[in-house]
């Protein structure tokens, strides 16, 4: 059922069995076998209705999902086996609109399958090159339109015109800048500082040694935070201030980033962890290990927070503590370096 | 110009003789579009279930812009925080985002919300998957040789922004989950050498996370993207079109032709009909199966984190390479160096994208093969390229797998230490081997393939020969199979060229040719050879005669 007669004559474009281009052997196409439907009428009959079933239960589920649209309550829960708890409205709804879409593929490709003719045609493909004629002939209007233009032989316009359009990005390259402010020294600062209190995170109490069990661990942020949030709108300072308190036997302390940076056996570090910034959570206080769950960057607390394990190549930076008067604890400074993922000018 | 007043005149057309054919007379009037249309009509595309990857990857992608377009009717991307107070329990009361708080609007207040977002959602994956799936079937049957490789590279761009759309998509709706995926890619901007700190102050508008981060995402997400997307597959399916499609050997396929079905009707139906099945099932998994529950994350707050967070399964590959990467820094004149996290984010997949989108000029230039292909090859019979790409598979498989090592690590009671030690062995170990194994699979194939050119297949049927000898009886091969078989083109590694001219004096310039030559002789090397039709012959009539005997024999045998 060729669509064309081939220049060689072959109805496949080969020559003497070979395909002219890859040199494989060409094998004549296979007769067709009718099917069923072809030659059976009823068979065809059958599958006519099954197609029309198929279409007619789609626009019953597209009913279906209109009464299920309105009458299934929104706050209704049911529970599958299997599946779970899942809300009635939009399990009704996706389930019907999902059947009658579903249908309306299924009817067209049976429909295809079974009734469309099934016998294969064979095209040629058309060469993707144009012919050697074309091609000059396209050149030789290039070099017209080039020529007429005199881009080639006018420098100054040439030169000129390329400087023009050379620049002509850099407005909107610069109209980009007021998209943030320059880094400066914003990765550098947190606001802690000399004196500030430690309060725990979410309800923002001052903290005693003795509000944390040996071995235990407490999230901290600086109580200027709710106050500096409030003014700012944005979650950065609570990004880079937030920290972690945690509680060992002093003995257990094997070394500190500084002298006397705990208060009695209380060591405060920053939570942030210095792989690439996701908050560390887990800590093991048989190990004093912190570990971040995002790539399992482990930090040893007892030994200047050191790296013990991952893929994060600083220590965690830790924060110099004491107590007020009444005991409160508070920070000797602000943190000596910075906090978070490193940066190319962190040095 | 004479001749202009008469070629504007139309030629005198027929009446149109029914409704439709007055409508194309009505636009052929306007666009002179019958010709066209008649090529449309008739073009004929070949049949095979692999084709279908591409397609779904193009319904997916309509069905994102469908279930896309209503989320953006009730979606507000605003990091201005607010109290919650829609009708998720749980959450009463909690401060969060307006973003976070609209994803649960949509998710609890408005009647099929949910269900609108779990299709976005799950067609999101069903879009990476099958653009990766589509993928690998070119790759492996070498559909992207001349003259696809335009379309190949514009298939690689559609890759990695199908990957830039879904993280952005991700990150929208501001939960604990996607703020911490959006930390770390802010991480990793802000280690990118030179203008890393700049970038990422620019795309935040400040420090992380600031309050510019998600208007800007949304834009990307739901125009700049989408729109890049919708183009691209546009040229791509043009290119699919004008060059028509590859087809698998066969009877009555060469190269020169195309067999299959014709577009009307039965490709339109087949592939509308498609459509509708994806796009039904797509439904129906998302009103069944519940994917990304943002509300059981709760909002995003840097200081927060769940443990055992995994990103979605397109991403993993990249949170595996991160994982892996030892812990290297370095700091030159003052400034940091990342290794850390620039080879695993940046070097990695920049490699290993650019390697992908030039693969066809590599095979083509270590090959030095310059002809047309469109008859695919089957893997088997391009066994250092099946190597190769099984060898690329295996070692992002393992970077995959390496992206749950924790969740490995407790699920078999293993140290994470030594799970990440084992699996940075094994990305150096494995994908060499899987390399030579498939390799030698597929030159078993081949072989096979060859024995059953020249026996046939095997019936089970044993037959003893009046020798004792046993023998069992071999049906020949259908011609079907036989043109698939025997649809293999040879193939001819460069010559090597001479290190000195003719003269005997060394030629420079000749150690690249030499290379190349190398290169070429490897990527052919362990070539075997289809049966000649002579062998082929002269094996049907060694079993002609063996059959005979055992037959006659047999009939000795029941005479007496
Ligand atoms: C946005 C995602 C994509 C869509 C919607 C898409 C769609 C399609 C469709 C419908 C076809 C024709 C059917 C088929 O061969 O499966 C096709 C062909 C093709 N695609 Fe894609 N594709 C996508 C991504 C890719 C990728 C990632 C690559 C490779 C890097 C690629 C390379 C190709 C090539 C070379 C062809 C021609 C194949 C042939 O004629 O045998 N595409 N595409
Ligand atoms: S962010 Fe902590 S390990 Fe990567």
């Amino acid at each position: 059922m060729n669509e064309l007669e081939h220049p060689t004559g072959d109805p496949y474009g080969a020559k003497d069995g070979k395909d002219l281009i890859s040199g494989i052997t060409v094998f004549p196409m296979e007769p067709h076998v009718p099917r069923k439907s072809d030659i059976d009428p009823k068979a065809a009959i059958r599958a006519e209705r099954q197609v029309a079933t198929m279409f007619g239960l789609s626009s019953l589920m597209i009913l279906l999902f209109i009464v299920a649209y309105i009458k299934v309550p929104a706050d209704l829960l049911i529970t599958i086996p299997v599946i779970g708890t899942l809300n009635a409205n939009h399990l009704a709804i996706g389930f019907t609109f999902g059947m009658a879409i579903l249908l309306i593929g299924l009817g067209a490709i049976h429909w295809a399958k079974k009734l469309m003719p099934d016998e294969e045609v064979i095209q040629e493909r058309h060469a993707l090159t144009s012919t050697n004629e074309e091609r000059v002939a396209v050149q030789s209007s290039l070099q017209r339109g080039a020529a007429e233009s005199g881009f080639k032989e006018r420098k100054i316009i040439r030169r000129s015109l390329l400087g023009a359009l050379a620049l002509f990005p850099v407005p909107l390259i610069v109209l980009l800048r007021d998209l943030g402010p320059l880094p400066g020294t914003r990765l550098r600062e947190t606001i802690w500082d000399e004196g500030i209190h430690l309060v725990t995170d979410a309800t923002y109490k001052k903290i005693k040694a003795s509000d944390i069990p040996l071995g235990g661990l407490i999230n901290a942020v600086p109580e200027n935070l709710l106050e500096i949030e409030h003014e700012e709108e944005t979650l950065n300072q609570r990004g880079k201030a937030s920290i972690i308190i945690v509680r060992m036997d002093p003995a257990d302390i094997v070394s500190q980033q500084g002298e006397a940076w705990d208060y009695q056996g209380v060591l405060a570090f920053s939570k942030i962890c210095t792989h690439l910034g996701c908050p560390t959570s887990l800590y093991q206080q048989r190990t004093h290990h912190l570990l971040c769950p995002c790539h399992q960057s482990t930090f040893d607390l007892s030994d200047s927070g050191n790296v013990v394990f991952g893929p994060a190549a600083r220590r965690m930076p830790q924060l110099a503590i004491t107590v007020d008067a009444e005991g409160y604890l508070v920070a000797q400074s602000g943190f000596n370096e910075p906090v978070g993922p490193s940066f190319w000018e962190r040095g | 110009m004479s001749t202009t007043e008469e070629s504007i005149q139309a030629p005198a057309h027929a009446a149109p003789t029914t409704k439709g054919g007055a409508v194309g007379y009505y636009i052929d009037d306007r666009l002179a579009s019958a010709n066209f249309t008649k090529r449309l009509v008739d073009k004929v595309f070949p049949d095979h279930w692999s084709f279908m990857l591409g397609e779904v990857a193009l319904y997916s992608f309509i069905i994102l812009l469908l279930s896309g377009t209503y989320l953006t009717l009730f979606f507000n991307p605003s990091m201005t925080e607010v109290i919650y107070n829609g009708s998720y329990v749980p959450l009463k009361g909690v401060k969060m985002s307006e973003a976070y708080s609209s994803t649960l609007a949509i998710s609890f207040d408005v009647r099929g919300g949910l269900l609108m977002r779990q299709i976005h959602h799950w067609a999101a994956l069903f879009f990476t998957a099958a653009v990766s799936v589509h993928l690998l079937r070119v790759f492996f049957t070498g559909a992207f040789r001349k003259p696809r490789e335009i379309n190949w590279v514009i298939g690689t761009l559609l890759l990695v922004l199908a990957l830039l759309e879904g993280f952005s998509g991700y990150s929208l709706p501001d939960d604990l989950l996607s703020g911490t995926g959006l930390r770390i890619a802010q991480g990793i901007i802000q280690a990118i050498p030179l203008v890393g700190t700049y970038v990422a102050m620019f795309l935040f508008g400040g420090e992380f996370p600031g309050t510019d981060i998600m208007p800007r995402l949304y834009s990307i997400h739901i125009l700049l993207i989408p729109g890049i997307l919708l183009a691209l597959i546009t040229v791509h399916l043009i290119m699919v079109f004008y060059q028509k499609h590859t087809q698998f050997p066969g009877p009555g396929r060469t190269e020169s032709n195309v067999v299959g079905f014709r577009l009307f009707p039965i490709y339109m139906a087949k592939a509308g009909g498609f459509f509708f099945v994806v796009f039904g099932i797509t439904v129906l998994i998302a009103a069944l199966v519940t994917i990304n529950p943002v509300w059981l994350y709760g909002p995003y707050t840097p200081s927060q984190v769940t443990a055992g967070s995994q990103p979605d399964w397109y991403i993993g590959w990249l949170d595996g390479a991160v994982r892996l990467m030892p812990n290297l820094e370095s700091v030159v004149f003052g400034y940091t160096l990342s290794w850390n996290i620039l080879v695993p984010a940046l070097v990695i997949p920049g490699i290993m994208f650019t390697a992908l989108g030039l693969y066809p000029w590599i095979e083509a230039w270590a090959t030095g093969d310059r002809r047309e292909h469109h008859l695919l090859d089957r893997p088997r019979n391009a066994p250092t390229r099946t190597g190769l790409g099984v060898m690329a598979l295996t070692f992002y498989m393992i970077l995959v797998i390496s992206g749950g090592n924790d969740i490995i690590a407790s699920a078999f009671n293993l140290s994470i230490n030594q799970i990440t030690w084992g699996f940075r062995f094994l990305l150096f170990i494995l994908p060499p081997l899987a390399f030579v194994l498939t390799k030698r699979i597929c030159l078993g194939l081949q072989r096979r393939d060859n024995n059953k050119l020249l026996h046939g297949y095997e019936t089970g049927r044993i037959l003893r020969l009046p020798s004792g000898e046993f023998i069992e009886i071999h049906e020949p091969i259908g011609e079907a199979e036989k043109a698939k078989l025997l649809a293999k083109a040879d193939v001819v590694p460069m010559a090597l060229p001479s290190a000195v001219d003719e003269n005997g004096v060394r030629n420079p310039k000749a150690a690249k040719s030499i290379a190349r030559a190398k290169l070429s002789q490897w990527f052919y090397s362990d070539v075997i050879p289809t049966p000649t039709d002579e062998e082929m012959r002269a094996a049907a009539e060694h079993a002609a005669h063996e059959l005979h005997e055992a037959e006659s024999h047999l009939k000795e045998i029941s005479q007496h």
